[in-house]
């Protein structure tokens, strides 16, 4: 009976993988969830038929996780996807840690045989890993629902403090390790993991969360894996493993978006430094009405829009979308151009729009479209700003040199949609606003939108 | 022989190249989902908290965390599959040659 779930676990370990391997395309990603799924009920049911002691517990637990989740699942809103998925990163930290901590207790009685070695090594870090993750979630999470501020929050030595801090909490768990009795070193050792968790997320500004939170996910799979290693399972190792690397690859990958390195990520404390970059003079800058962008828009053969977070802030997909097909059917060709990093998670604005049934056909990741900005007649910015910012590629002493930006400045013309001038999350004026092919339309994306909308269609018949 | 640990550190280190090699071919498109379903996926750490649960020598300690252990792992399995396919369900192809574009 017992080598019967351990055949089950690899049916499942490789259900997973496929379901990963089908989330590449649209076309199969949602086999890919049914895998996923699949592959989850065959590990639950197997481990049930093994271990149903307290079976009363365990039920309990299920109903009352899935009475929370299934509203979570269909409630929330696309644009509050990025503080659920933070929150969901929050969960699965949370119980891989206080798996860890259970363990660490209910071996106690047998600490000689089963708490030495690799075994209270994997628990240390599981713990540690997945403590520190939880509250890292949650200040991600209170940052994302604009509970908490999303500027960073700054001290004197921060690094400083944070890094004794971490090898306090380190040195404590190699103590455990070497005298793993010492039960009351234990809640100190939480209690630092999950403190450093706070101050760890505390300095990170809000344009740079896609990366925090593709950091979190990688963290919290590596917790599970540890959990694995303690556990001596290996589904649990395959299944760590395949969530930390996906992690680690959506962080390199948002890292490079920005030419930013991890550790400037996390230790930079980006975006509040440059309110001393003082450029104050008041240069002018051209602006439209409504009506204007209309005739523009009209007019043109290509338009490419930009979206950012300025879009998901003003709820403005639907209007967008009506835009869109406004002008697909009167013959404009009608393009999106994504910037990895734009939203506040990793694909945020590709979610967004596809919400608002744009088809993904029409959505282009950076590389494939910038050169087509050249040829378009209108780049459409809508809440877009340092990713659309030429001192990126020009500008030495800008603070966001080198990364790489669309090339929304070679477009015939440029209309920007935008609240006022104040300068985006990196405090940097933007000279594309400044440029004579560039119009600024202020005012809200979504009103803005429904401005230009309503001047399209009375120009029919006309 | 090799011990358990060192079979286990094998599985860890193919299954991470596995996942490196599988998940960058999936499209910028579909980040977003593919975190959700990840997410989903790590929470296969309800195993361990159902063994801990219903081992012989649970304690009250054990029963508790292990407990709030389920049911966190439980509502990340339920919400996450479920809205990933909320989101993928989203993704539609435009009508080929709709608009007249000449892609």
């Amino acid at each position: 009976m017992g080598s019967l779930v351990n055949y089950i676990y690899i049916l499942s370990g490789a259900l997973f993988i496929l379901s990963l391997k089908w989330m590449n395309t649209p076309a199969t990603a949602r086999r890919g969830v049914f895998a996923g799924e699949a592959g989850m009920l065959l590990a639950i049911a197997g481990t049930l038929v093994n271990h149903h002691h307290n079976w009363e517990w365990i039920l309990a637990a299920f109903f009352i996780g899935t009475a929370v989740g299934i509203p979570i699942a269909y409630i929330m809103p696309m644009t509050a996807v990025p503080q659920r998925t933070a929150m969901s990163h929050a969960c699965g930290a949370l119980a891989a840690a206080l798996v860890g901590t259970a363990e660490f207790y209910q071996r106690q009685p047998n600490a000689e045989t089963e708490l030495h070695g690799f075994v209270m090594v994997a628990l240390i870090i599981e713990t540690l890993l997945g403590f520190l993750t939880f509250t890292g979630s949650l200040m991600a999470m209170g940052k994302l629902q604009e509970v908490l501020p999303t500027r960073p929050i700054t001290y004197r030595n921060q690094n400083l403090i944070n890094g004794v801090l971490f090898a306090i909490a380190l040195g404590l768990g190699v103590r455990l390790y070497l005298v793993p009795t010492d039960t009351f070193l234990f809640p100190i050792f939480a209690g630092l993991a999950l403190l450093f968790g706070v101050l760890l997320i505390i300095p990170i500004g809000g344009a740079d969360m896609p990366t925090v939170i593709a950091l979190l996910n990688s963290y919290a799979g590596l917790s599970a894996c540890a959990m694995g290693f303690a556990l001596d399972n290996p589904l649990l190792v395959i299944a760590g493993a395949l969530d930390g690397s996906s992690g680690l690859i959506l962080s390199i990958i948002m890292c490079k978006a920005m030419n930013r390195s991890f550790t400037n990520v996390l230790f930079g404390a980006f975006g509040q430094l440059q309110v001393a970059h003082g450029k104050t003079e008041q240069r002018p800058v051209r602006s439209a009405s409504a009506e204007e962008a209309a005739s523009i828009l009209e007019a043109a053969g290509s338009v490419i829009i930009v979206p950012g977070y300025g879009l998901a802030v003003a709820q403005a997909q639907h209007k967008i979308r009506e835009l869109f097909d406004t002008l697909t059917r009167r013959g404009v060709d009608v393009k999106f151009a994504i910037h990895p990093v734009a939203g506040r998670m990793p694909g945020h604005m590709n979610v967004l729009l596809a919400e608002a049934d744009i088809p993904y056909d029409r959505l282009f990741e950076m590389d494939d479209i910038n050169s087509e900005f050249a040829q378009c007649d209108v780049a459409l910015v809508i809440g877009a700003n340092d990713v659309t910012n030429p001192a990126a590629r020009t500008d030495k002493s800008s603070p966001i040199y080198g990364m790489p930006i669309l090339d929304v400045d070679k477009a015939h013309t440029v209309m920007v949609i935008k609240r006022s001038m104040s300068p985006g999350f990196a405090g940097i004026d933007n000279d594309l606003y400044y440029m004579d092919r560039t119009l600024m339309l202020f005012g809200d994306a979504k009103a803005f939108v429904s401005e230009i909308l309503k001047e399209l269609p009375a120009r029919v018949g006309a | 022989m090799p011990t358990s640990l060192e079979i286990g550190l094998y599985v860890f280190m193919l299954a991470t190249f596995v996942g490196l090699e599988v998940i960058r071919k999936v499209s910028p498109l579909l980040h977003t989902p593919l975190m959700s379903l990840t997410n989903a996926i790590s929470a296969i750490s309800v195993v361990g908290a159902i063994l801990i649960i219903s081992a012989d020598e649970a304690t009250n300690l054990s029963k508790v965390l292990g407990f709030i252990a389920i049911t966190a792992a439980v509502t990340n399995i339920v919400s996450g599959f479920l809205i990933t396919d909320r989101m993928l369900k989203m993704f539609k192809r435009g009508p080929s040659g709709a608009g007249g574009e000449k892609r």
